[in-house]
C-alpha cells in the first residue's frame, strides 16, 4: 500500500488494518504528515501541526492495539479548528488577539475523541471567531480549495474542510454557527455536520454565538461522520446547554435506508435567490436518485425564510459582541501595555487584534443590544427566531426530513466577495435555518457543477440525527458517489 | 436601599472553585471557568439558586414559575468576561416585606448574580495609580441583591433594617452576612424632599460601607450634606459616593450624568430555570422560625436587649429554647448565652448548658469555675459533671472550713476590719477580694455572710 492510498482511507478501513497489523498507527499518521508537508504550502488548511501531541498519541494507540483493546478512533488522524481548546496547544480562533494562547484545558468534544483514540495531527485555520465563509477572514493567510486553488473552501471551517478533502487528515472537527460546517463541507466535496443544538458539548469551543453554536465532524464518508458524531455527543456536566440524551442514539437505524420515508422540498430552498443553475441540477439528480431508492418527495415550505438571514445577522453579532468583551488584553493574549490607560490599552488591543468583520460584527451586536434598540433589533430577531422554529415544526407534521441545496454556489473565486459583506452573508441562507431552529444537518458530497464539488443538505426534526443520517447514507449507497480526495497538484 | 449578600455555599456561582477565605493569597481560588479564559461556560450552583429561594421565601416574596440568568455587559478589569452573569427581567423573586418593629418594608426583588474580583493598586488612588493588580478569588462568588422599595426613612430605620436583614440571613442560612468580610454590603440611595412634600429629590448612591455603624454614620452624613447643598441654593446630582470611614465623610466617586449602558441580554450560556412548585414548598416548609417571631417571644420572658441578641442567631435561639426546654431557668440561661457563649461563638449542647446553669445555680462550684467548665465542654464534649468530678472543682461551702479561712482574712486585714466595724460597709468587697485570693473555689455568698457575723 502506498503512503497515498492509506490517505483516502475511511476509519472502516483504517481500523480493520490496523487491527489486523497490515499497518501501524505510526505509518497512518507518517502518511498524512507527509502528505500535509507536501500539500499544505498550496492549501493552506493548517495553522500549526501539533506533533508533540500526535507523538504522544501514536504510542497509545499502538500500545492499546497490540493489547487488543483498540478504542474505537485508535490512530485515527484528526484535525481541529482554530476554535477548540487543547490543553497546551496554541488555539488562537484565528485571531491575532489570542496569538500565543495556549489553553490550560481541553474541551469536552476533542477530549472525548482523544479519549476514542484519535491522533490530533495539528489546527485549521478558520475565518477569524468563525465570522465568515470563506476563510479569508483568518487573521492568518486564506485557506485554498483542493478542488481548485484560486477559490475559497469555504468556511468559516474552511481549514477542517479542505484538511479532509486533501487527504490530509481523514476526519476533523468544525464548528457550526449558520452553515460554518455544511457550507464548507459543500464547497470543498466532503461529508461534514452539524448535531442538534444541545447534542455536543461546547466546553471548550471559543464562543462566537452561544445560542447557535455546535461542534460537529468532517469526514469522507456517512458511516465516518456518524461514528465520530457518536462519540463526541452526549451529556457534559460542564455545558448547561448540553442535552442528557445518549449519544449513541445517533446512530439508531441508520442503515435503514430511505425506502418509505417522505423528504420534504422547501420551495423557499429550492428556488433561492442566486442559486446556480449547475447546483440546482445537481439537486435535482439527487432527488431522482432519492426517489429511485424508495423516498417519496413532498413539497413543503418555510415561509418566514426571507426573514432569517436578518433576524441572523442580529442574533449573532449581538452574542459576539459580548462573548468577545473578553479580549480585553488584561489576561491573555495580545495586550498594548503602552497605553496610557485602561481605556486606551483596551481601544488599542482590540482594535489592533480584531479584524475587519468581527469589528463590524461587534460593532452591529453592540448597536442591537443598546438601550432604546433593543427591542426593534434584538427582541424582534427572537420573535423571527420563534417563528422560523414553528415553520420547520409544521414542515416536519409533512415530512421525516428535509432536503436542500447546503449552497446555492459553488466555491467562488478568493478575492470575490470580500469587498461586499452582504453578498458573503448570503452564504449561508440556506442553513443558517437550521442554526436559528437548533436542528441536525448535514452536507453530503452529490456531484459537480463546472468540475466543483455541489452539497446536498439534509435537515432533520430535533434530536433526529438519526434521521438525518440514514437519509444522507441511502444517497450515499444510491448515488455511488462517495467522497474524493483532491489530487491537488 | 441595595444589598449584596454572599450566599453561604462551598463553591463558586458557575464553578467548582472553593470560596475564598478573606486573607488567601490572590488568584488561588480560580479556574479557566472564573478567570473567563476562552471557550468555558458557567454551570449554575444549585446551593446559591436555594440560598437565595430560602432568603426570597422569608422576605415573604412572590417565587416565579420561571426564572433566568442574563448578561450584564461592562468592561472592567476586575470582570473577566466583560459581563457579569445577573438577572434583568425575570428575577428569582419579587414583591416581598420585612417587618421592623411595626414598619413594614416592601422588598423590590431578590435576585442572584456573581461577585466581580478584585483591584489592587499600587500608589494612591485609581487614576493615580502607576500599577494595578487583579485578585479573581472573589470573582464568580455567589451573591444575592436584595432591592427595597424607598420605605426607610432615617438612618435609624436603614440600619435596623440591615441588622433585622443579617438575622434573618443567618437564620434561615442563607449567608454568615457578616459586613466586615464584606459578605454583606449595602448601598443605600439617597434622596431627601422638604418637609410635607411628597416629591424626593436627587438621589445619591453610597458605598464602601463596612458596619451597621458606617451604614449609620454614611447616612446621616449624606442627608445633612444634601439639605446643605439645596438651603444654601446647590444642587443635588446624581452619582455614586463613596464613604471614607477615615474622614467620616462621603466623596463623589462616579457620576450617573452619563447612564451606563449595560446592553442586558438573556443568558444564552445557561437555559431558563423551572422552579418546581413542590421544591419551592418543601423550601418554605423548613424555613426555621424566623428572628422576628424568635425574639418577639422571646421578649416575653426575657429583657429586650437579650431577646434581641440571641433572636438575632437561629444557633443561639435554638440552644437557649432547648436549654430551657430542659427545665433551666430563663433569666440564667439568657446571662450563660449572652454573656459566655455568644462572644466566643462554640455552641454547647443544650444537654451541657443546662446541665452546667444548674451546677453554678445550686451553687455546686462558682461562676468561674463555670465558665472554665463550659470552656472545656465545647472543646471536649464532655459533660460538665464529668469535668467538675475530673478536676475536683467544688465550691468550698463547709461552714467549718469556711470558719477558718474568714478568720485568716479577718487577721491579715486589720485595716479594712476596722473600716467595717466603724460602719463603712465598703470595705467588704476589699475582706472579700482577699477571700478569694485566698480560696477561688470558696462558695463567695456564704463566705460573705460568714465574715459579717465574725465582724458583728
Amino acid at each position: 500500500m502506498t503512503a497515498d492510498d492509506l490517505t483516502e482511507l475511511t476509519i472502516k478501513e483504517a481500523a480493520r488494518l490496523l487491527r489486523l497489523g497490515s499497518i501501524s498507527a505510526s505509518d497512518l499518521v507518517t502518511a498524512h504528515v507527509e502528505r500535509i508537508e507536501r500539500l499544505d504550502p498550496h492549501v493552506k488548511a493548517f495553522l500549526r501541526l501539533t506533533p508533540e501531541v500526535w507523538e504522544k498519541q501514536v504510542e497509545e494507540s499502538e500500545r492499546r492495539i497490540r493489547e487488543g483493546n483498540a478504542p474505537p478512533l485508535a490512530g485515527i488522524p484528526l484535525a481541529v479548528k482554530d476554535v477548540l481548546c487543547v490543553r497546551g496547544v496554541e488555539t488562537t480562533a484565528g485571531s491575532q488577539i489570542l496569538r500565543g494562547f495556549k489553553p490550560p484545558y481541553t474541551g469536552t468534544a476533542v477530549a472525548r475523541l482523544f479519549e476514542a483514540g484519535a491522533v490530533m495531527l495539528g489546527v485549521t485555520n478558520c475565518d477569524e471567531f468563525a465570522m465568515g465563509s470563506s476563510t479569508e477572514n483568518s487573521g492568518y493567510f486564506p485557506t485554498r480549495n483542493p478542488w481548485d486553488l484560486t477559490r475559497v473552501p469555504g468556511g468559516s471551517s474552511g481549514g477542517s474542510a479542505a484538511a479532509v478533502a486533501a487527504g490530509e487528515a481523514m476526519i476533523s472537527l468544525g464548528t457550526d454557527t449558520g452553515g460554518s460546517i455544511r457550507q464548507p463541507a459543500a464547497l470543498c466535496g466532503v461529508v461534514g455536520m452539524k448535531p442538534t443544538y444541545g447534542r455536543v458539548s461546547r466546553y471548550g469551543l471559543i464562543a462566537f454565538a452561544s445560542s447557535l453554536d455546535q461542534i460537529g465532524p468532517f469526514a469522507r464518508s456517512v458511516d465516518d461522520a456518524a461514528l465520530v458524531l457518536s462519540l463526541m455527543s452526549g451529556l457534559d456536566p460542564l455545558d448547561a446547554t448540553s442535552s442528557d440524551r445518549p449519544g449513541m442514539e445517533v446512530l439508531n437505524n441508520f442503515g435503514a435506508g430511505v425506502k418509505g420515508m417522505r423528504l420534504g422540498v422547501p420551495r423557499e430552498y429550492y428556488d433561492v435567490k442566486g442559486i446556480e443553475p449547475g447546483v440546482k441540477a445537481a439537486i435535482d439528480a439527487a432527488l431522482f436518485i432519492l426517489t429511485r431508492a424508495g423516498a417519496e418527495i413532498v413539497d413543503v415550505s418555510l415561509p418566514h425564510t426571507d426573514y432569517g438571514l436578518a433576524a441572523y445577522y442580529i442574533i449573532a453579532p449581538a452574542e459576539c459582541s459580548s462573548n468577545l468583551a473578553r479580549f480585553d488584553g488584561v489576561r491573555y493574549g495580545l495586550s498594548e501595555v503602552d497605553a496610557a490607560n485602561i481605556t486606551d490599552e483596551y481601544l488599542q488591543t482590540r482594535r489592533k487584534g480584531f479584524g475587519t468583520e468581527v469589528r463590524r460584527r461587534v460593532m452591529l451586536g453592540t448597536y442591537a443590544l443598546s438601550s432604546g434598540y433593543y427591542d426593534a433589533y434584538y427582541l424582534k430577531a427572537q420573535k423571527v427566531r420563534t417563528l422560523i422554529k414553528r415553520d420547520f415544526d409544521e414542515a416536519f407534521k409533512r415530512c421525516d426530513a428535509i432536503v436542500s441545496a447546503t449552497s446555492p454556489t459553488v466555491a467562488f473565486p478568493i478575492g470575490s466577495k470580500t469587498q461586499d459583506p452582504l453578498s458573503m452573508y448570503l452564504c449561508d441562507v440556506l442553513t443558517l435555518g437550521g442554526n436559528l431552529a437548533g436542528l441536525p444537518g448535514i452536507s453530503v458530497p452529490c456531484g459537480t457543477s463546472d468540475g466543483l464539488p455541489v452539497g446536498l443538505q439534509v435537515l432533520g426534526p430535533q434530536w433526529g440525527e438519526n434521521v438525518v443520517l440514514r437519509v444522507a447514507r441511502a444517497y450515499e449507497e444510491a448515488s455511488e458517489t462517495k467522497a474524493e480526495v483532491a489530487s491537488v497538484v | 436601599m441595595e444589598i449584596h449578600v454572599q450566599a453561604r455555599t462551598r463553591s463558586k456561582m458557575f464553578c467548582g472553585c472553593a470560596i475564598a477565605e478573606l486573607n488567601a493569597p490572590p488568584n488561588t481560588h480560580v479556574c479557566e471557568v472564573c478567570l473567563g479564559l476562552p471557550g468555558v461556560l458557567p454551570v449554575p450552583n444549585k446551593a446559591a439558586v436555594e440560598a437565595c429561594l430560602k432568603t426570597a421565601l422569608a422576605l415573604n416574596c412572590e417565587i416565579p414559575r420561571h426564572t433566568k440568568f442574563d448578561r450584564k455587559n461592562y468592561m472592567y478589569p476586575d470582570l473577566p468576561k466583560g459581563y457579569q452573569i445577573s438577572q434583568y427581567d425575570l428575577p428569582m423573586s419579587r414583591d416581598g416585606f420585612l417587618e421592623i418593629g411595626d414598619r413594614r418594608v416592601r422588598i423590590r426583588r431578590v435576585h442572584l448574580e456573581e461577585d466581580t474580583g478584585k483591584l489592587i493598586h499600587a500608589g494612591d488612588k485609581l487614576h493615580k495609580a502607576w500599577e494595578s493588580y487583579v485578585d479573581l478569588n472573589r470573582a464568580g462568588v455567589p451573591l444575592m441583591e436584595i432591592v427595597s422599595e424607598p420605605d426607610l426613612r432615617s438612618a435609624d430605620e436603614a440600619r435596623d433594617y440591615a441588622m433585622e436583614l443579617q438575622a434573618l440571613l443567618r437564620t434561615v442560612g442563607a449567608s454568615n452576612a457578616d459586613m466586615e468580610k464584606g459578605q454583606m454590603r449595602a448601598e443605600p440611595n439617597i434622596s431627601i424632599r422638604r418637609a410635607g412634600s411628597e416629591e424626593l429629590g436627587v438621589k445619591t448612591e453610597l458605598k464602601n460601607i463596612n458596619s451597621f455603624r458606617a451604614l449609620h454614620r454614611a447616612i446621616t452624613f449624606e442627608v445633612e450634606r444634601q439639605r446643605q447643598a439645596l438651603e444654601s441654593g446647590g444642587k443635588v446630582v446624581q452619582e455614586t459616593r463613596g464613604w471614607s470611614e477615615s474622614e467620616q465623610r462621603t466623596f463623589p466617586q462616579r457620576s450617573k450624568e452619563f447612564a451606563e449602558d449595560y446592553r442586558y441580554f438573556p443568558e444564552p450560556d445557561i437555559p431558563p430555570l423551572e422552579l418546581d412548585r413542590a421544591w419551592i414548598e418543601q423550601l418554605r416548609a423548613s424555613l426555621p422560625e424566623l428572628p422576628s417571631v424568635t425574639r418577639e417571644a422571646l421578649k416575653k420572658e426575657l429583657p429586650a436587649a437579650d431577646a434581641v441578641l440571641i433572636a438575632g442567631s437561629r444557633d443561639l435561639a435554638d440552644l437557649y429554647q432547648r436549654t430551657v426546654a430542659r427545665g433551666v431557668p430563663p433569666a440564667a440561661t439568657a446571662n450563660w448565652i449572652v454573656n459566655e457563649v455568644a462572644p466566643t461563638g462554640k455552641i454547647p449542647s443544650p444537654e451541657n448548658l443546662a446541665e452546667l446553669v444548674r451546677l453554678v445555680l445550686d451553687g455546686a462550684i462558682t461562676r468561674e469555675q463555670g465558665r472554665s467548665v463550659l470552656m472545656e465542654s465545647v472543646e471536649t464534649g464532655r459533660t460538665p459533671a464529668e469535668i467538675v468530678a475530673e478536676h475536683g472543682y467544688a465550691q468550698m461551702s463547709d461552714e467549718s472550713e469556711l470558719r477558718v479561712l474568714a478568720q485568716a482574712v479577718i487577721d491579715a486585714n486589720p485595716k479594712a476590719t476596722a473600716d467595717f466595724r466603724a460602719g463603712r460597709k465598703q470595705a467588704m468587697q476589699a475582706l472579700m477580694a482577699d477571700l478569694r485570693k485566698r480560696a477561688p473555689h470558696a462558695n463567695a455568698k456564704a463566705a460573705s455572710e460568714l465574715l459579717m457575723k465574725l465582724l458583728a
